[in-house]
């Protein structure tokens, strides 16, 4: 069979975001930190819920909202890149079929998503040091599970924006709201009603509290309702995106 | 190779595309034989770019058929791709990596994994091998259109489209990319040019298809479209006298033009002038080129 041209796709897409390693990795990293220096100052006594200390809380939160964050920044801002340019051509070009250049944003974006989110843990270890995942296969699987649909989520929207801004639109108006309200700084316990039913509508939700039942097992939600939520949004994300891919959204006239 | 080869590199047929009321490709019909140096001319917007587009795999047609090298170039095999390289019109590169990288990156995208000694073969050949580890965004213009050319070549096609390859590009790096193209030619690939230098397709091109509002208007050896035109250009500044008297012209910069067949046919053209009681005050003789063949031909267009 010949090749699809998928592994040249994935390293040059691995190796675009290294190139840049400051911004792509060290930048979330850092502010992950930050987030996590100032909080531990001034609710590091307090109890989140379930015996967790804040910071314990917060910690699996904050790396799983990188995972999800960077993800999605490395396809969506990887194509648009490529679109304004004009480079997409060089891609268009040669015989990359449909899954592979579907599987190579979506495995690259995985990458950068797993390598900040490793970043956001070890700047968490200096906060919370026994933080071995009671679950590490849970932590696993919420990750990838994550990553794969914020890595696809990011080629749904850097195929259809067509400048930079709706690029910055789609990550400041929809990726930023969900993960921020995700139950990263909370427990959706602690919400009123109404407030708490309208989260659970959020994919990311269930990410965030199946990840950190990996290391606690503790969850505001069961971990298996969890992992089918994030299993079935992953797949139905992925699905729209590869579909976008193969009829040549955007990229043929 | 192989294979049994196909007479024809290239076959189009029944080719339409309208984006939206415009119709960009009306019916065109093109096969350009294997071993060709083929140029495809026209006036902007007349197709060209969409029709290569098409052969790319770019641009979606409403009807027809595509095939490259025998393989079908509109369905869902990529096969005709392997055979294909294009070198786009617009300037494009990625920022991200230098120059080698570009070709190995490239290359990796046709599964071509160790094909460092034909890198390094078009490196030098395109005057590139100082530059391999420069930065694709610190090229010159002309640097990059070559490494755009190398890009499209990494995969050895036996078909190489080059759409306008030497717009913008300083006469010295034309004549070389012109040596390039025809040693290309030379080893048996088929090429097919777009230009808006018609000289540049009379010096190259066995055989050329005007373009013009979506279909071809016209096609055959430069020499026989020129002889088709008319073979002598004979520009004519008059004052006075009553012009629609005068045999069929046009007129640009304060000249009328002329074509007729040889130069024994310019005397009864003056005495035509003299007929219609116009005064003579310049005159301008020149033997006739694709330009005139594609002025007379498709009614202008520059």
């Amino acid at each position: 069979m010949r090749e699809s041209g998928f592994y040249g796709l994935l390293q040059k897409e691995v190796l675009r975001f290294w190139r840049v390693f400051f911004q792509t990795v060290g930048a979330p990293v850092l502010s992950s930190f930050l987030w996590m220096l100032v909080f531990s100052h001034v609710l590091g006594g307090r109890t989140a819920f379930g015996g967790l200390s804040f910071v314990e809380f917060l910690i699996p939160g904050l790396v799983m909202m990188s995972v999800l964050q960077n993800s999605f920044a490395n396809s969506s801002s990887s194509l648009i890149q490529s679109k304004v340019t004009g480079n997409l051509l060089l891609l268009v070009l040669p015989p990359i079929s449909s899954p592979a250049f579907f599987g190579a944003y979506v495995v690259a974006s995985v990458v950068r998503g797993v390598v900040v989110g490793a970043g956001v843990m070890a700047g968490g270890l200096l906060f919370m040091p026994s933080a071995a995942p009671a679950l590490p296969h849970y932590v696993l699987a919420f990750a990838l599970l994550g990553g794969i649909m914020a890595g696809a989520l990011g080629v749904v929207a850097g195929l259809w924006a067509e400048k930079f801004d709706q690029i910055g639109m789609f990550t400041n108006f929809i990726i930023m709201p969900l993960t921020f309200l995700s139950g990263v700084f909370y427990s959706i316990h602690s919400l009123p009603p109404f407030w708490k039913a309208l989260s659970q509508f959020n994919p990311f939700l269930y990410m965030i509290d199946g990840f950190r039942y990996g290391f606690f097992e503790k969850s505001d939600v069961p971990p298996e309702v969890s992992l089918l939520v994030a299993a079935l949004s992953a797949a139905a994300v992925c699905g729209l995106a590869f579909y976008l891919v193969r009829s040549g959204y955007k990229i043929k006239t | 190779m192989t294979e049994s080869l196909p007479a024809d590199a290239v076959r189009v047929a029944g080719m339409t595309k309208s984006y939206g009321g415009l119709l960009a490709l009306d019916n065109v019909s093109l096969s350009v034989p294997r071993g060709a140096f083929f140029g495809l001319l026209g006036p902007n917007g007349a197709g060209k770019t969409t029709l290569i587009g098409a052969l790319g795999g770019l641009v979606r047609v409403d009807s027809g058929e595509a095939e490259v090298m025998g393989y079908n170039a509109l369905g869902g095999s990529m096969e005709f791709k392997r055979r294909l390289g294009i070198v786009p019109q617009e300037l494009v590169y990625d920022p991200f990596f230098n120059v080698r990288e570009a070709l190995v990156f490239q290359s990796k995208y046709f599964g071509l994994h160790h094909n460092g000694g034909w890198i390094d073969y078009l490196l030098e050949k395109l005057d590139l091998g100082e530059k391999a580890k420069t930065n694709t965004r610190q090229l010159s213009g002309g640097m990059k259109r070559r490494l755009m050319i190398a890009q499209a070549l990494v995969h050895r096609p036996p078909v190489i489209v080059l759409d306008e390859p030497t717009a913008g590009v300083d006469i010295n790096l034309r004549l070389k990319l012109w040596d390039f193209i025809r040693g290309l030619n030379a080893e048996g690939r088929t090429i097919i040019l777009t230009t808006h230098y018609l000289e540049e397709a009379e010096a190259l091109c066995g055989e050329v298809a005007l373009m013009d509002g979506g279909r071809i208007a016209a096609r055959g050896k430069p020499a026989e479209l020129i002889a088709d035109g008319g073979r002598v250009r004979v520009r004519l500044k008059v004052e006075g006298g009553d012009l629609s008297l005068l045999p069929p012209h046009r007129a640009a910069g304060g000249f009328l033009s002329f074509w007729v067949s040889d130069y024994g046919a310019v005397a009864p053209l003056l005495d035509a002038v003299k007929n219609a009681g116009c005064a003579l005050s310049d005159m301008k003789i020149s033997r006739a080129d694709l330009e005139d063949a594609f002025v007379s031909l498709v009614g202008g267009g520059k």
